[in-house]
């Protein structure tokens, strides 16, 4: 019996000793992102991932020298599935929040776009009017930080529909069911705009502390190398390089 | 709010006034939601179930057809073509059925009413055709009409036997009605999912909503219990 801990300890130990070996040289890393969520993250016609987001994180996993695997993952379970280890860091324009920041931890923030108003042509209707937008229905998508917003700023005065996706909201705006819809700006930009018959109302508004990678609470060490790396893609033009390929407009932060 | 649940709430971020007021609010959607679809389905079921028997294939088969196609196909479909099929009729924005039809509570009531009714109509079928020869003999016997035969001996005969199936239907009904939750009604699943996307706390979000569902099942279960020893009290032992 002695013998068998031994023999085991002695197994186990060579097994800690190659796992540190790798990890020295290349770590394995799993990012998870929700597509479709243009341009951030999205399939191409080729069907491949590809996207703002992705490819910084492509950028970023190099210069971190690891071995990055990107997994698909729907927004409801983000969170739960990092806490699940079921991937170790979230690219998928995860704004930073204080509820979030109870959970996950956050690197410094990387983009910040602003929420945006988005009706159907024949809406005339001042957005920061609150008299004006008394029993107007607006639709969000659950649990954004535009979300938040509505629910504070104009809980009482509108009627606000809560969406799963953000085709769902559109299609309701479409039909009628919605008079305006308050969503992340480059969202409304491609899915809204690209529509005939739709415009863009009010002016956007800034939110929050800006998008974060968001990793767990217990590696911190994994943020402080995300956070150099994410610095350095930054200060080369990297980043600018990425983001200009993708926006018309500047998101740095 | 009172004193002791203000007491019973500090200590925890989650279940605060606000919260369990949206809660409170998805419950009330939850029970006129189901409350209502039943009773309209119920309201349904009845006379389909006696087309349903009849021998003429013109009356028999519209009503095959309409179970077959709700009993065929997926709720959250059904719920999915009413709710976005008809804001996409052309114009009807303009009619007075939008008014109707803008809110979520609507098309959901009517997925849901149609979809019970197609249920509970082939339950009351099955029931109808189980009824023995020898009771609705006699009562031709005795010289009683279609209608009156249908009322007095059918009928009430057929409920006894229809009623634990249809305890079923009512409990599974409930249940669905937590998809009503996609397409922005805010019932008790709605609530939940709204709670759980703001403190991102599963556990907290879905167990306590699930008490809810499992205490109103309790009470279902309970009512059609009460319900069984009416209708099936001539079974009983006579002291017992």
């Amino acid at each position: 019996m002695k013998k068998l801990i031994v023999t085991a300890s002695a197994v186990l130990a060579s097994l800690t000793m190659v796992a540190g070996v790798a990890q020295a040289q290349e770590r394995d890393l799993r990012i998870a992102f929700d597509v479709p969520y243009e341009p951030f993250e999205y399939k191409d016609e080729n069907g491949e991932l590809t996207g703002f987001e992705v490819e910084l994180a492509e950028a970023m996993c190099e210069e971190m020298s690891a071995n990055c695997e990107f997994v698909i993952q729907a927004w409801d379970g983000m969170i739960p599935g990092l806490l699940a280890r079921k991937f170790d860091l979230i690219m998928s324009s995860m704004s930073i929040t204080p509820e979030r920041a109870e959970r996950v931890l956050f690197s410094e923030p990387y983009y910040n776009t602003p929420g945006g108003w988005f009706a159907r042509e024949d809406f005339d209707t001042d957005v920061t009017d609150m008299a004006a937008m008394e029993g107007l229905t607006v639709g969000v998508q659950r649990g954004t930080t535009m979300d938040t917003y509505v629910t504070e700023e104009m809980g009482g005065t509108v009627t606000i529909n809560r969406y799963t996706t953000a085709d769902d909201m559109v299609l309701d705006l479409e039909g009628q069911r919605l008079d305006v819809v308050f969503v992340d700006y480059p969202v409304g930009e491609q899915t809204i705009l690209t529509k005939d018959g739709f415009k863009e109302v009010g002016e956007p508004v800034k939110l929050g502390e800006g998008v974060g990678v968001a990793m767990r609470k217990r590696d911190a060490d994994l943020a402080k190398e995300v956070n150099a790396a994410l610095a350095t893609l930054k200060e080369d033009g990297t980043y600018d390089t990425i983001m200009n390929k993708y926006f018309a407009y500047d998101i740095k932060m | 709010m009172p004193e002791f649940l203000n007491e019973l709430l500090s200590g925890n971020e989650i279940f605060v006034g606000s919260t369990i007021m949206e809660y409170w609010g998805g419950l009330v959607t939850t029970v006129q939601l189901v409350f209502l679809s039943l009773i309209l389905g119920l309201i349904l079921a009845v006379p389909l179930a006696i087309m349903r028997t009849s021998r003429n294939p013109l009356i028999n088969g519209p009503i095959w057809l309409f179970t077959y196609v709700f009993r065929g196909t997926p709720l959250l479909i059904q719920l999915y073509i009413i709710y976005y099929g008809i804001a996409q009729i052309h114009g009807i924005q303009q009619t007075f059925w939008w008014d109707i039809f803008r809110e979520a509570f609507y098309p959901a009531l009517l997925a849901f009413t149609l979809n019970t009714a197609a249920y509970t109509t082939e339950i009351i079928r099955g029931a109808i055709i189980a009824t023995p020869h020898g009771e609705i003999e006699a009562a031709k016997a005795y010289g009683m009409s279609w209608a009156l035969r249908m009322r007095r001996i059918i009928l009430p005969s057929a409920a006894r036997r229809a009623v634990q199936a249809y305890s079923n239907e009512v409990i599974f009904m409930l249940h669905s009605s937590a998809i009503a939750s996609v397409v922005t009604l805010v019932d008790l699943t709605g609530a939940a999912r709204n709670i759980y996307s703001r403190f991102y706390a599963p556990f907290d979000a879905f167990i306590f909503v699930a008490l809810i569902y499992m205490a109103l099942t309790f009470l279902l279960v309970f009512a059609f219990r009460k319900l069984e020893n009416y209708l099936l009290r001539h079974q009983r032992p006579v002291n017992g």
